[in-house]
């Protein structure tokens, strides 16, 4: 194999196949000239991370192009449109995160999630936004999120168990609309947060704590779960398990 | 940054979701459609500012002509086909820049250079700038805040600006950049490689600046 700069750009971007990627590699490996060339390479890239990178849109040009869709933001059911200002404000604070959906590796991305699910948490304590539906029959929650998102969060009803369900509410989550299930346990609010899954399979509850809340992650049935909540890790782990376990022995869609 | 290219192919399409699951809200359509549009393109919104800043290397500028590219985006929605409608949303944008263009000088900047880029007559080319193989290699380069590095890439050249662009910070693959530029990947490849060489020899000489 001859030196062939532009062949250690598409190494550099994973543009080979396994094969191709080998023989470069093989050939780098043996070759003074391309070594230090894919290295250099390789530090410049390092160097310019893209999230530094980005620009954030302007508010006013959010707005003024959510302006100009006619007429569907104005006339979108009235809990949407209460639901407006906060996702804009939404939108704006995860701004960056928006943008690089797909672009940054796993554990930027989990960061940003959790950075979100905390900020969403905290908003929806702050403003009168706890709730877009407001009821505790579980019946009535789980139809609402139809058509307004793309998954069917399981809800389920566990006031019996002592986490009493207050009802549902859409928020703004890495780009994303997701829905949230709010959930109280005496004086203290869990928000559920339900995203599509990266696989079906299903992963163990695991507990994080971002800025002094604990959240609960796991994944069933496709679906991506984070219970967060300012209760203590004991209860939070207990209110993840009484979810599961009301939902286990049903199995229904 | 690595990517993972399995992973990216397995996310998820939202707004075909979208399309499915909001087609039976018996709303009207131009509405229905207007809300599809924006739950799938808004969420991009900061890419394409990201990336009309870098073309346009103006604020207000980029701001009008994102605008305008979400209401183009929108009027020609029907014909978007996908699969990704990340790439979709720059053509158009690059469509809306090449206009403006137009609009600033009456002269063709934007696509009067060579396709292969192999020549430096472009408009804002400096000799700051030397072949790669002037360039030490061994050197480390070192750390740029956020707003040198916007100005050495702004500071590119049209063709490989975009490209660099296109690649680093929004994260496209060869194809899609064929596709929102409308050359072939050949050509892609050899312009994204020069715009490394250009870029890292700027940043080196950059170094030799009094900051």
């Amino acid at each position: 194999m001859t030196c062939n700069e532009v062949l250690l750009h598409a190494l550099l971007d994973n543009e080979l196949d396994a094969s191709n990627a080998r023989e470069v590699e093989a050939h780098v490996e043996h070759c003074p000239r391309c070594a230090p060339q894919l290295r250099a390479f390789r530090g410049l890239r390092q160097a310019m991370p893209a999230a530094q990178l980005q620009f954030t849109a302007p508010a006013s040009l959010r707005r003024r192009i959510e302006k100009a869709f006619p007429a569907a933001a104005q006339r979108l059911p009235s809990r949407r449109s209460m639901l407006k200002g906060f996702v804009m404000g939404t939108a704006l604070s995860t701004a960056m995160a928006a943008s690089l959906v797909v672009a940054v590796v796993r554990t930027d991305q989990d960061q940003r999630v959790l950075g979100d699910i905390v900020s969403a948490h905290v908003r929806s304590l702050q403003a009168d936004h706890l709730t877009d539906v407001r009821t505790s029959d579980q019946h009535t929650v789980k139809p609402w999120f139809n058509g307004k998102v793309d998954i069917a969060p399981p809800v389920v009803d566990l006031t019996a168990k002592g986490f009493m369900l207050l009802g549902g509410r859409l928020d703004y989550i890495d780009g994303q609309t997701v829905p949230s299930i709010v959930y109280r346990r005496r004086t203290h609010v869990i928000n559920l947060f339900v995203a599509q899954g990266a696989s079906s399979t299903t992963g163990e509850a695991r507990l994080q704590t971002v800025q002094g809340f604990n959240i609960q992650r796991w994944t069933a049935r496709g679906l991506e779960f984070f219970a967060i909540s300012d209760v203590n890790a004991e209860e939070l782990r207990e209110f993840v398990e009484k979810f599961e376990a009301a939902l286990h022995p049903v199995r229904k869609t | 940054m690595m990517l993972d290219r399995t992973q990216r192919r397995g996310t998820v399409l939202p707004w075909k979701a979208g399309h499915e699951t909001r087609a039976g809200n018996g709303s009207d359509p131009q509405q229905d459609k207007a809300r599809r549009f924006r739950d799938a393109a808004l969420p991009y919104l900061d890419d394409v500012y990201t990336l009309a800043r870098y073309l346009l290397r103006d604020s207000g500028d980029a701001e009008d002509a994102v605008q305008e590219c979400y209401l183009r985006a929108l009027r020609h929605f029907d014909t978007f086909r996908g699969p990704a409608i990340k790439p979709w949303l720059f053509a158009i944008l690059r469509n809306v820049c090449r206009s403006e263009f137009v609009r600033r000088s009456g002269v063709l900047h934007y696509v009067n250079h060579s396709v292969d880029g192999e020549t430096d007559n472009d408009e804002d080319a400096r000799p700051l700038w030397q072949e790669p193989q002037g360039s030490p290699e061994t050197e480390v380069l070192q750390e740029r805040d956020a707003e040198t590095i916007r100005r050495l890439v702004a500071e590119l050249p049209q063709p490989f600006r975009e490209a660099i662009v296109l690649r680093e910070i929004n994260d496209l693959s060869y194809r899609e950049i064929a596709d929102v530029v409308g050359v072939p990947v050949g050509t892609v490849m050899s312009r994204l490689a020069r715009a490394r060489s250009l870029l890292r020899a700027a940043w080196v000489a950059e170094e030799g600046r009094p900051t």
